[in-house]
């Protein structure tokens, strides 16, 4: 019945050199995936939209659609 | 300790005195002055302050005997009283807690624990109790305990078991044996889950108000429509996933 000592000191020492690295490592990880699946697509689709964006056509169809109540339709 | 004296009336406390119609100025903050309180029952307050005192009592006092006597003394005194319900209670109470007195020694299994003592635990967090589990050691294990105070080194396998099985109860794998508690649990959840669907149910029938109009499959079509006119998020959002040139969702 001679087991080894167990490890009386150090102990959290021991799991901050451990989990600490993996931590950082993690957080990294994340916000660069966040920032390169999300933030730069985002980014890219409102530049391609309003690259392509007639606002004057669109204030008009609105305008026809009836959605405003400063100007009314066309017609009538 | 006596918990039954006289007042300054002469009278057994908390008994009030037989004179009716006479309240005294030591009852004041009692029941005895209103006049809804019946004049020959006990007083209800001091009644329950004796109530309190027997059941503290109670607690392992050893040496007690004839104090005891004494007191239960007193009470077939005054149990003599005319239609005394709450007296009788009161004899019950020490009564038995003549009967507890008399059992000292023994791991308390009852409802009461003599917190004066000091206690054994078996919890995770904290690993060494105030005492050991088996206070009341027999020959074999006096002379196990004479045989510890030497080198730890002539003990065998077995004796040093013995010892910690003498100082603690269960080992830490025994505390954190694995129990079926959680199918109670888990069962129990699903049960109240069930109990609040059938609540939520009769709620919506009979307790809702009438739907607003604007839940209509009506109002909702002319809703979405307008907001595509509008271009609600026409980057992300909803109005992207309409196309605006076939008039269809994408």
């Amino acid at each position: 019945m001679s087991l080894a000592k167990p490890a009386m000191r150090g102990l959290l020492g021991k799991r901050l050199r451990f989990h600490l690295p993996i931590a950082f490592a993690l957080s990294l990880v994340a916000a660069a995936a966040f920032k390169y699946g999300v933030t730069e697509p985002r980014k890219q689709a409102y530049a391609d939209f309003y690259k392509q964006y007639d606002t004057t056509k669109e204030f008009n169809n609105m305008r026809e659609a009836g959605v405003f109540e400063s100007v009314r339709p066309t017609g009538k | 300790m006596c918990v039954a004296f006289h007042n300054k009336l002469g009278e057994f406390w908390p008994f009030p005195p037989d004179r009716a119609g006479v309240t005294e100025s030591d009852e004041r903050g009692t029941f005895r002055h209103l006049e809804i309180a019946p004049k020959n029952e006990p007083d209800l307050w001091r009644s329950t302050i004796f109530f309190l005192r027997s059941w503290l009592i109670s607690f392992d006092f050893p040496m007690m005997s004839s104090k005891e006597a004494r007191s239960l003394k007193m009470l077939h005194l005054t149990t003599g009283r005319v239609g005394c319900l709450l007296s009788k209670q009161v004899v019950v109470a020490l009564t038995s807690s003549g009967a507890r007195m008399s059992s000292h020694g023994h791991h308390e299994v009852s409802d009461s624990v003599d917190m004066s003592q000091p206690m054994y635990w078996d919890r995770l967090d904290t690993p060494l109790p105030d005492r050991p589990w088996k206070d009341v050691l027999d020959s074999t294990d006096k002379s196990l305990k004479q045989k510890e105070k030497g080198p730890w080194t002539a003990l065998s396998k077995e004796e040093k078991i013995a010892l910690y099985r003498l100082k603690f109860n269960h080992t830490y794998p025994e505390m954190k044996r694995p129990s079926h508690e959680w199918k109670t649990v888990i069962g129990g959840m699903f049960i109240f889950f069930g109990i609040t669907g059938l609540v939520v149910f009769w709620q919506g029938h009979y307790v809702y108000p009438p739907q607003p109009h604007t839940f209509g499959e009506e109002w909702q079509a002319k809703q979405v429509q307008r907001m595509l006119d509008m271009q609600i998020n026409p980057i992300e959002g909803f109005s992207a996933q309409w196309d605006y040139k076939n008039k269809q969702w994408k």
